[in-house]
């Protein structure tokens, strides 16, 4: 049984033909329209995730499978108090494939050890959200047409977010990438993605405070929320705040050849007015985040089509 | 200098560092044992100064796993008919089950009642374990 936990649970191979079929399912989404025919997904969303549950229901739907499932932990029967490893028993003999959101770290991991059907990590707590850097990675080579030879510029909150340490963990894994960490002295990335990932691999990496410096030497721009509250005092959120908003001033120094990516939602990092550029990717990151949970439900289940 | 009897038959856990003899008791539950167990600690030692000294006055399976993630220095001396037949050397074991607590309390571990406790070898150079569901690292006293 083949389940989804970790980015990392996948060879850089196997993404290679996760995301081939997903780039197939591009071209020709009627030649999947029917593959899953009869088949289940459960969507077991124990924090509420509008945006990441409906990509899973919408990637089975377009592979002609049904859906069941749950949207808060308020609706299931963990407020009853039942584990996590009995509720994916039962659900296993409901479902064929089952996407699970939860506010516990690890807690997709447990579900696996005890499911009769492959379990998909649709994000536990801070720690993974695997479909997600999937989701990047796909939308890097369709646009970029390699996940190799790149400079990947990372802006915002780089230490809490989940997002960018998949990421970074993900891409050390191809050839010539560098990244350009741009973020306040209170939010760089932590140090164990430094030291473990970065510096162990000898990854070529540089990290600043503003991001106008940066961004002629760009490839991808990947902007994440900076929040108000992460910060230690207003001053620093003050002196800061305008150096992560991408306008389009600051763009203007940007490569026409960059493209700007962003897990969403976004609130103001993003000015409205970069929404038409044909560099801003965003809204198109989304729908590559159907593809490729459709590629990879198709992976888990077996099915594989001519 | 104390003087404890040698054993004829039994397991002398040797070089511990001093004052950890009584973490080792307890995680291998040395207090369940019905026979002699000697805890010696403060002992003079030409490599270590002072050390720590287990005597069990019975062939006990130890659990090495355990003795080697507290600490892979020390050693394990099995004794039968006054001598000494084996001397097992120790590592950092690949992982340890439900010998240590995650203590994120973010971590599934914290809610979830029936499942192990399980850590990994993360670098060994620096012996860092990480929890298998949170990979939060576990920190040493």
């Amino acid at each position: 049984m083949k389940h989804l936990i970790d980015p990392l649970d996948l060879s850089v191979e196997e993404i290679a033909e996760l995301l081939d079929v997903a780039s197939d399912i591009e071209k020709n989404p009627q030649k999947y329209a029917e593959v899953c025919r009869g088949k289940k997904l459960a969507t077991l969303f124990y924090e509420p995730s509008t945006r990441t549950r409906l990509s899973f229901e919408a990637a089975m739907l377009n592979l002609g499978g049904s859906i069941l499932g749950f949207s808060s932990a308020d609706s299931s029967s963990a407020s009853k108090g039942e584990s996590v490893a009995d509720t994916i028993r039962v659900v296993s003999c409901y479902a064929d494939i089952c996407a699970m959101r939860h506010p516990k770290e690890g807690a997709p991991k447990v579900a696996s050890a005890y499911a009769g059907i492959p379990v998909i990590n649709a994000g536990d707590g801070g720690h993974q959200h695997p479909t997600q850097t999937l989701t990047d990675l796909l939308t890097i080579r369709s646009l970029k047409g390699r996940l190799d030879h790149l400079t990947i510029g990372l802006c915002g909150d780089l230490k809490f977010g989940r997002t960018v340490h998949s990421l970074i963990k993900s891409l050390a894994r191809y050839s010539d990438i560098r990244f350009v960490l741009i973020s306040p002295e209170e939010l760089r990335v932590p140090d164990y993605i430094r030291e473990e990932v970065l510096r162990a691999k000898n990854i070529p990496f540089v990290e600043v405070e503003r991001m106008e410096e940066v961004l002629p030497e760009l490839d991808i721009l990947y902007m994440t929320r900076v929040q108000r509250e992460r910060f230690f005092n207003e001053e620093d959120y003050v002196r800061l705040k305008d150096s992560y908003i991408l306008d389009r001033q600051k763009l203007s120094l940007a490569s026409k050849e960059m493209f700007i990516l962003h897990p969403l939602p976004r609130v103001n990092e993003i000015s409205t007015e970069v929404d038409n550029d044909p560099r801003a990717a965003y809204f198109k990151q989304a729908q590559y985040g159907v593809y490729v949970r459709m590629a990879l439900i198709l992976k888990l289940l077996g099915l594989e089509v001519d | 200098m104390l003087n404890v009897d040698s054993l004829n038959k039994g397991v002398v856990i040797d070089h511990i560092h001093a004052g950890k003899a009584m973490e080792i008791y307890r995680y291998l539950n040395l207090d369940r044992l019905d026979c002699s167990v000697a805890i010696i600690k403060n002992a003079r030692s030409h490599k270590m100064g002072r050390k720590d000294i287990i005597k069990i006055d019975e062939n006990i399976d130890i659990n090495l796993d355990v003795l080697g993630f507290i600490d892979p220095d020390i050693t394990v001396n099995i004794i039968n008919e006054g001598g000494l037949i084996e001397k097992r050397k120790l590592k950092l074991p690949e992982q340890v089950i439900n010998v240590i607590k995650c203590k994120n309390p973010r971590c599934i571990t914290s809610v979830e009642q029936e499942i192990q406790h399980i850590f990994k070898l993360a670098d060994a150079e620096k012996g860092v374990y990480r929890c298998i569901y949170c990979e939060q690292e576990h920190q040493r006293k």
